[in-house]
């Protein structure tokens, strides 16, 4: 007798996002949201603040979402959440999740504020910044998540962008809540995993997803995926999650790191870099891996 | 049951009567108290409500609005620069017509620092697309919370009602506590038409082109006409069940009247006591407080006014490089009429300043003695 054979899948079919939505070729975004509610499920609801997302989803009357979305100001996407989630305790709806859905300006920046003050409350939400490393609905301008070396219209190349990037999960994770993670578009299973986990858990939980850009990162659309996969294998964005405050877990160590040039190069932002310039960079990245590393040990 | 209280706790009572069921606020003078017992009734569950302790009131504002979008009541308060940080979701709770009710006590903006009364705070939201009410005693502010979320559930449109700093966010009155069980056959539950809600899920303020835009701004205007008329039928059915009649202006004494203050708050108490003095004297006075400044009560200020000789508006607030702002809705509200009164406009009582009998003794000498004003403000314990 031969064994039966299954066939496991390690991300749900159903399907919560539908095409004829606004997001643009290639956009780390809009495959970021397809994968968060792969792992969430219909019975979510979304704040989205200003973002491209306040796009992506569809003019009135039209949504590409299967779910409620509230379109929130732009600093409000926690404190949204955490009206929403109160509101709907109140009239009796306990199971819904709500997730706020934000981008590196609504959370690194204009943001910050309420997202800190619904960690320190340690308010039933999930929130998500999806990082695509620059206000990229406005016209890539600089945020403070804009990474050090990058072009973007408010760091032109003559004043490319000379600061770090903010270090976001370190804020959060000050603030000691249950959940906090960072996931990649090109690890799709991992990220579900994440979203599906950080459901399960009660309080603030926190998830980072690096989301690339094509048209702000000037990088080709077919190069999303590689990337994203590429952001990983550098450590430039390591995979990892931190609970309690106090647990990190690595998810994923590649068994050499690939050098952040390989990374830099297919990305028109990074094309003025110098040599050295891309040392520097080189230099930031291992120390904050090597930070990381420690923490995971 | 008959209690003494402060200004602020009418509003917390008000709340805790109309079963709010999600409050986020945010302290600052000289509101606290009304947050701090609406924590304390929310912690000892005499009221069954989530209280989301925020880190400003923009946050506040947000969250209520979530809670609100929800299908929640929801309840907050504030004052002046917590106010000013509000504005932009003040926008965003009119355009998403979520009746959130917010109890705001009048203090003047910095600089300098005051937490002393007047109006310029509340009145700079004026276009923001909330209903106002304007109280000038604790049992009106009480009466007024519960009445406000009627009428604001009714339309899907926030209320705000406004009180003086000290003068009643401080001031013990007796005020008339009404039963739980009246109060709640007077407001029922709320049960709003769309909420968010995965059993319906639909997008919520999303992109709108202009297309469309326009015709929502056109509805939220439609729905504010209605509102007079509402803050009627409310109030004559509230003073049918707790004996108080609750409408959009209070007149004294202006049947007769030769001659009228229009005032707003508590300044509009301390006129009656002016107006008193004035018929002792012979001199046919009243006052008309309005109480309903947004929508604007057109019908009864031009009813009453219309057949007035002569109308002193006292502004407890400015629109710099205009005049006082009960003023020119007031000259607003009378052009065009086929009779209308000789208008003053006074400015007074800014930043806390008292205004008392004097004050309105020097009004009423300035207006009846001249038959029109000499300058377009004329100001009131000024030291110029």
């Amino acid at each position: 007798m031969t064994k039966e054979r299954k066939m496991t899948l390690t991300i749900p079919q159903e399907e919560l996002m539908s095409p004829g939505h606004l997001a643009c070729q290639g956009c780390g975004a809009s495959l970021a949201m397809r994968l968060a509610l792969k792992g969430l499920g219909q019975r979510t609801v979304v704040c989205i603040p200003a973002c491209c997302w306040a796009v992506i989803d569809g003019p009135f009357p039209h949504s590409s979402l299967d779910i409620p979305i509230y379109h929130c100001a732009f600093e409000t996407a926690a404190s949204s959440a955490s009206g929403v989630k109160a509101g709907l305790e109140m009239v009796g709806d306990t199971e819904t999740t709500v997730l706020a859905w934000a981008g590196d300006g609504g959370t690194f920046d204009i943001g910050l504020q309420a997202l800190s003050g619904a960690a320190e409350r340690n308010d039933d939400i999930i929130y998500t910044c999806y990082d695509n490393e620059a206000y990229m609905n406005t016209g890539i301008q600089r945020s403070s998540a804009t990474p050090l070396g990058a072009w973007t219209t408010t760091t032109p190349v003559k004043h490319y962008k000379k600061e770090r990037k903010k270090d976001i999960i370190g804020i959060i994770a000050a603030h000691g809540i249950p959940y906090i993670a960072t996931a990649s578009v090109a690890y799709p299973e991992d990220m579900v995993k994440k979203f599906k986990k950080a459901k399960a858990i009660k309080g603030t939980r926190f998830i980072h997803v690096l989301a690339p850009c094509p048209a702000g990162w000037k990088s080709r659309p077919e190069d999303t995926i590689k990337l994203a996969r590429l952001a990983v294998q550098t450590g430039y964005f390591p995979l990892y999650e931190i609970e309690d405050g106090e647990k990190w877990t690595l998810n994923l160590k590649p068994k050499e790191r690939k050098p952040i040039a390989e990374y830099l190069k297919l990305q028109g932002r990074f094309r003025h870099l110098k040599e050295e310039e891309i040392a520097w960079i080189q230099k930031e990245v291992d120390s904050n891996w090597e930070r990381i590393l420690k923490k995971c040990a | 049951m008959k209690k003494v209280i402060m200004g602020n706790h009418a509003l917390s009572y008000g709340a805790m009567l109309s079963r709010a069921q999600v409050i986020a606020a945010y302290p600052i003078t000289p509101q606290t108290q009304v947050v701090e017992l609406l924590s304390e009734m929310c912690a000892d569950g005499t009221l069954n409500a989530k209280f989301i302790k925020v880190e400003s009131e923009h946050s506040a504002m947000a969250a209520c609005l979530g809670a609100s979008l929800a299908g929640a009541r929801t309840f907050t308060a504030t004052s002046a620069q917590g106010l000013a940080l509000m504005h932009e979701m003040l926008h965003w709770a009119a355009g998403g017509r979520m009746p959130v009710v917010m109890g705001n006590i009048n203090r003047a903006l910095a600089p300098g620092w005051s937490i002393w009364t007047d109006q310029n705070d509340s009145l700079s939201e004026r276009d923001t697309g909330w209903i106002q009410f304007y109280c000038s005693s604790n049992q009106e502010v009480l009466d007024t919370v519960i009445q406000a979320f009627k009428v604001s559930e009714k339309v899907m449109i926030p209320s705000m009602i406004v009180l003086d700093a000290f003068a009643l966010s401080h001031t013990y009155e007796v005020v008339d506590i009404p039963a739980q069980d009246k109060v709640d056959a007077y407001l029922p539950p709320f049960n709003p038409p769309f909420r968010l809600t995965p059993d319906d899920p639909h997008a919520f303020g999303g992109l709108t082109s202009p297309d469309h835009y326009m015709e929502l701004r056109y509805k939220l205007q439609k729905d504010m006409e209605k509102v007079p008329l509402l803050v009627e039928e409310t109030g004559r059915e509230y003073e049918k069940m707790f004996g108080r009649y609750l409408g959009q202006v209070d007149a004294y004494l202006c049947e007769d009247a030769e001659f009228v203050f229009v005032t707003s708050g508590t300044a509009g108490y301390t006129a009656r006591v002016a107006v008193d003095e004035l018929r002792e004297k012979g001199i046919k006075a009243g006052n008309l407080r309005i109480k309903l400044f947004r929508p604007f009560p057109f019908e009864k200020v031009r009813s009453i006014l219309s057949r007035v000789p002569k109308v002193a508006v006292l502004d407890r607030n400015i629109s710099y490089g205009h005049h006082g702002i009960f003023y020119q809705e007031v000259k607003s509200a009378m052009f065009g009429e086929p009779v209308q009164p000789t208008i003053f406009g006074f400015i007074a009582g800014l930043g806390g300043r008292d205004i008392t009998r004097d004050s309105f003794k020097e009004i009423a000498e300035y207006a009846l003695s001249k038959d029109k004003a000499e300058e377009e403000i004329v100001w009131i314990g000024v030291k110029k």
